[in-house]
């Protein structure tokens, strides 16, 4: 493998790509959870 | 009454208080001169640069006019409760639309006839190429922002932050109109390329807009 | 159910490891931009999926448009979603290739045109979904997506006449492709296309539930008020 700078560019659209694929994933993961919590709510207090 | 009877009754009444409400229009007007003379002192080019880009800068001045008249079309309309008089009366949507899109084209008409001598004299511009063409790619254009801005309008009565929504709603899709209208400016203002393609342009634009606008703004209204 | 979807998950795993090695390893080096051309691995099947999404939104939108069906509604909306994800993804990797190669970070070019002004619109779209105090939001957005396909032909025509006027580098390139680099592209490709299904029942199952509990904390609430 050649250290050419322009692997920096490859990588970093490569890395780039996951990060926005895994935040994505992240906030539906957190909204997950909050949805969770208010089944149980609603199951305790229906 | 008739759907011509209708149309024109509820035109001559906007018009009727547009004109009673002569503060606003002439509130208009000033942000208009405004604009031209904002644009002036941020672009200051030659002669012969001003005719390159005198047709962005107009255009972008047009539209920010037109989104400023557009937010004020339903203002008035939602104050006094009108739009829930007309969802339960049974009269039609489409005259409702049409005399509202009719009335607006004409308050950004007259505010574009305000602004263009300006810009004239600021840019020293002097069309190169046939400079008839410039009024039916005026017409054109505006009808272009106005047809789809007074729907856009409508739907975000229904939204929050309502005057950020219009601009959001409206600017995206009327990217083509634009390109459209900013070329065949330039086109004749430069004289160096035919307008033909962009009038062209502008035309399917209006009328795929103007007949999707006529068919889906009564589901636009009935939706509370 | 659960099933399917865990088996979804593995399969789409695997996928998107194998042709990530496809991609950075097994795929021939191209002879005038160097390894750096890898990137159209992500980039060119991320626009193919997104367009494809976008598409099934508008499918969606008519389906609603004409029969009310609250599926076709939540489909829509999850597809606009994951759709702008992928075609962030389109954007940015594609920026970031034509920096190098081309030595700006952006061109008018007609495919990335196109794809911002999609973004946009769709963007525009999901604000309208967020922003909306209507009873009837699912109406507003369907409408909306109507009028953004009919944009999309006028915007590509209008692209394409200002490039026959204003020619720029074609991203991407045209001519023929190393059959080595169209089974790597290909297998990138299958491999994004489950992953958005993956994302896509994801968010699918998130919107249900959220439906649900909405519709039970206002019964809750109605019910409360009745006491």
């Amino acid at each position: 493998m050649i250290p050419d700078p322009q692997h920096y560019y490859l990588y970093s659209a490569y890395i780039l790509t996951w990060a926005i694929h895994g935040t994505y994933l992240f906030i539906l993961a957190r909204k997950a959870k909050r949805v969770r919590k208010e089944i149980e709510r609603l199951k305790r207090s229906g | 009454m008739s759907f011509l009877a209708i149309t024109r009754a509820t035109l001559a009444k906007d018009i009727r208080l547009e004109w009673r409400s002569k503060d606003a229009i002439n509130a208009m007007l000033f942000f208009s001169l405004l604009v031209v003379v904002i644009f002036s002192f941020a672009f200051d080019p030659t002669a012969e640069e001003s005719r390159r880009i005198a047709g962005g800068l107009v255009w972008v001045a047009f539209l920010f006019a037109a989104i400023v008249a557009l937010n004020q079309t339903w203002a008035r309309e939602l104050r006094n409760q009108v739009l829930d008089a007309y969802r339960v009366s049974p009269a039609p949507a489409i005259p409702l639309f049409i005399s509202k899109a009719v009335g607006n084209f004409v308050f950004v008409a007259v505010l574009e006839a305000l602004m263009t001598p300006l810009f004239i004299a600021f840019y020293k511009l002097r069309a190169l190429g046939p400079a008839w063409q410039l009024l039916p790619i005026a017409l054109l254009g505006t009808w272009a922002l106005v047809v789809n801005g007074t729907f856009f309008a409508a739907m975000s009565l229904r939204t929050r932050a309502r005057e950020i929504m219009l601009p959001l709603l409206l600017f995206p899709l009327s990217i083509p109109a634009l390109l459209g209208m900013v070329n065949s400016t330039t086109a004749v203002l430069t004289g160096e390329s035919s307008p033909t393609f962009w009038i062209a342009l502008l035309v399917a634009y209006d009328v795929v807009f103007t007949v999707a606008c006529l068919l889906l703004f009564e589901t636009v209204l009935e939706a509370e | 159910m659960k099933h399917g979807f865990t088996v979804l998950a593995v399969i789409t795993a695997v996928l998107l490891s194998f042709a990530l090695y496809t991609a950075l390893v097994m795929a021939p080096v191209e002879q005038t931009m160097g390894n750096v051309y890898r990137i159209f691995y992500y980039h060119v099947p991320s626009a193919i999926v997104a367009f494809g999404l976008f598409f099934i939104n508008f499918g969606a939108s008519l389906v609603y448009l004409i029969r009310r069906n609250t599926k076709a509604d939540m489909l829509a909306l999850v597809c606009a979603e994951v759709g702008v994800v992928f075609c962030t993804v389109n954007l940015i990797t594609g920026s970031i290739w034509a920096r190098p190669v081309w030595g700006i970070w952006w061109t008018w070019d007609m495919r990335l045109t196109l794809t911002l002004v999609l973004w946009l619109i769709y963007v525009s779209y999901l604000v309208l979904r967020r922003f909306s105090t209507s009873s009837q939001t699912a109406l507003l957005a369907a409408v909306l997506a109507i009028f953004g396909a009919l944009d999309v032909p006028l915007v590509y025509f209008s692209i394409w006449f200002f490039r026959t006027q204003h020619p720029s580098p074609v991203m991407g390139g045209g001519g023929s492709l190393d059959p080595h680099m169209g089974y790597a592209l290909l297998l990138n490709f299958v491999a994004f296309a489950f992953l958005a299904w993956l994302v896509c029942w994801t968010r699918y199952r998130l919107e249900v539930a959220q439906r649900a509990v909405h519709e039970a904390e206002a019964m809750q609430s109605l019910m409360e008020g009745a006491r």
